[in-house]
């Protein structure tokens, strides 16, 4: 959910109630999606290629049962969280120590973006070389995803910070640093928050797609180890777990930006 | 009564005149430089403003007014010339004046209350006394009740006192105030400078007041210079001598408004459109 989306949702009259309401609409959306698919599964689509619903459930069940899942999800979970908490800081730190100087700013820029032009994914080898096949790479690609977005979206914001709040400041008397802390900090905030709810799903993707590569546990490992013997159900479990904690994790974040950002 | 009063101000003014020069423009040029060519906006422009004189300023649209505040709060560097202010050459940031601007510039993160607090802490005065003095200045402005409101849920007017509250607060001796009171509605214009009389009677503080208002010009100033078009210098420099203390809604009325009135507004330009601005 963008800033904008939040914004209006915040400032609609109707706010609660509607807000009610669209969950619903959501759950029949789900119901629906997951019935077509059940119906057609069989009839017009190949249950081997293709799975349905209630066998992907049923594996979810299976693997919930026998504690498999929260095993390899805890383990992209971890490196994930891991990655993202470096990565973000980093990337918050590393553009405020870059925005407060617009020479060191517009010097650096082109650069980063052409490192930022790269697909992270195609770092995964590198990584993987580096630092085994432990936990170590998949916690890099991870934090190296979400430093990029969380970097650029705060220096963005950084840029947009209004310059009159900042003279106003300086004419009362404030240092750089009181400037710093009071104007482009809380400016710069809901532009860091954009670049955390963008970087956690690429997190995500960073850690699972090491894992693919090298591993032996994780959602990366279970979806790889599921394809090699054909069974398409265990893939989208793996995956529909995947997207679940990602969901979560993302309505977590916007309920704690709605929060800070009450004053809006 | 008649004599007394213009007893007390021929003392007022010679005590005016013996001030020293708070506010001081030598020979100021500036001229921006963009893509699409240069505007000199100011040139050899020469003002001096004495501790305690309340000065407006009115001019047509782009006539370097906001320049000359700019300067003056040192977030703008003269291309010619010096700029100074007690007796210090202007060069960087000058944190010796308060600045009221034209546009909004509260904190909208902060509530009012902190907002007014602001300049406070960057003083370092310790909480006990800032709160204190945050309260006074919120009653003084007229904002009591709205303490923990944050700017997005005050009213134009409201903000506007916020932020005079914020600039009162630190007790800057000049006061610089780009139309202050431009958007606003009549009534509330008219309660607000009636605030801000008071405010200045009470504290004795250099006002340096642009407004494209004439009426409001000869309300509040004890003098209004007129710039002409740009390059700006000043055309016209016009002593108030309507007494104080004065009342807002009455100054219209006053004997000797309608020639103040009158010279003010034959001296501002027509633009090129043929319309006074």
């Amino acid at each position: 959910m963008t800033i904008r989306e939040t914004l209006q949702r915040e400032s609609s009259v109707s706010g609660k109630h509607s807000f009610d309401f669209v969950w619903l609409y959501r759950a029949l959306f789900l119901l629906i999606l997951l019935g077509v698919w059940q119906a057609a599964s069989g009839p017009l689509l190949d249950p081997f290629w293709f799975s349905s619903p209630s066998a992907i459930g049923a594996t979810l069940a299976k693997w919930t049962w026998t504690g498999v899942l929260q095993h390899h999800l805890f383990v992209t979970f971890k490196e994930t969280i891991t990655g993202f908490v470096f990565g973000a800081t980093f990337g918050v730190l590393l553009a405020f120590a870059v925005g407060s100087s617009d020479i060191l700013r517009r010097t650096i820029d082109p650069f980063i973006t052409a490192i930022y032009g790269v697909p992270k994914v195609a770092l995964a080898p590198l990584f993987i070389m580096w630092f085994g096949i432990g936990l170590a790479p998949k916690i890099v690609l991870a934090g190296v995803s979400v430093f990029f977005l969380v970097f650029f979206s705060t220096l963005s914001g950084i840029a947009q910070v209004d310059q009159r709040m900042v003279h106003a400041l300086r004419t009362m008397g404030a240092d750089r640093l009181t400037v710093q802390r009071r104007v482009v900090f809380p400016a710069a905030l809901p532009w860091v928050f954009t670049g955390l709810k963008l970087g956690l799903p690429y997190g995500f993707v960073g850690a699972v797609a090491a894992e693919m590569m090298a591993s032996n546990a994780g959602i990366g490992f279970l979806t790889q180890n599921a394809a090699g013997q054909l069974d398409t159900a265990g893939v989208f479990a793996a995956l529909f777990a995947l997207m679940i904690v990602t969901a979560l994790l993302n309505e977590g974040l916007g309920a704690h930006e709605r929060w800070l950002f009450r004053w809006r | 009564m008649a004599v007394a009063q213009y007893a007390t101000k021929a003392i007022l003014e010679s005590a005016q005149q013996s001030n020293p020069a708070d506010i001081e423009f030598r020979n100021v040029g500036r001229i921006f430089k963009s893509r699409n060519g240069t505007v000199e906006v100011l040139r050899d422009f020469n003002l001096t403003v004495r501790k305690g004189e309340f000065l407006a300023i009115v001019g047509p649209s782009g006539s370097g007014k906001s320049t000359v505040l700019n300067l003056l709060a040192g977030l703008d560097i003269p291309s010619t010339g010096a700029v100074s202010c007690h007796s210090k050459a202007v060069t960087g940031v000058n944190s010796e004046i308060g600045y009221l601007t034209q546009h909004d510039s509260l904190l909208p993160w902060l509530t009012v209350e902190q907002n007014i607090a602001v300049p406070l802490e960057i003083r370092n005065v310790a909480k006990p006394e800032r709160s204190r003095r945050v309260r006074e200045m919120i009653a003084n402005v007229g904002l009591s009740g709205f303490e923990q409101y944050h700017p997005s849920r005050l009213s134009g007017g409201m903000r506007k006192r916020a932020m005079l509250a914020r600039t009162l607060i630190y007790d800057p001796p000049t006061l610089l105030m780009d139309e202050p009171f431009g958007p606003l509605d009549a009534q509330l214009k008219l309660v607000l400078q009636a605030e801000l009389l008071r405010l200045w009677n009470a504290t004795g503080k250099t006002v340096v007041f642009v407004t494209h208002d004439i009426v409001e010009a000869i309300t509040l100033a004890d003098r209004v210079i007129v710039l002409s078009q740009r390059p700006s210098r000043i055309k016209l420099d016009e002593k108030i001598s309507i007494p104080r203390p004065r009342e807002v809604h009455d100054v219209r009325f006053a004997p000797g408004f309608e020639d103040h009135y009158r010279r003010l507004w034959g001296a501002i330009e027509f633009d090129s459109a043929g319309q006074r601005q």
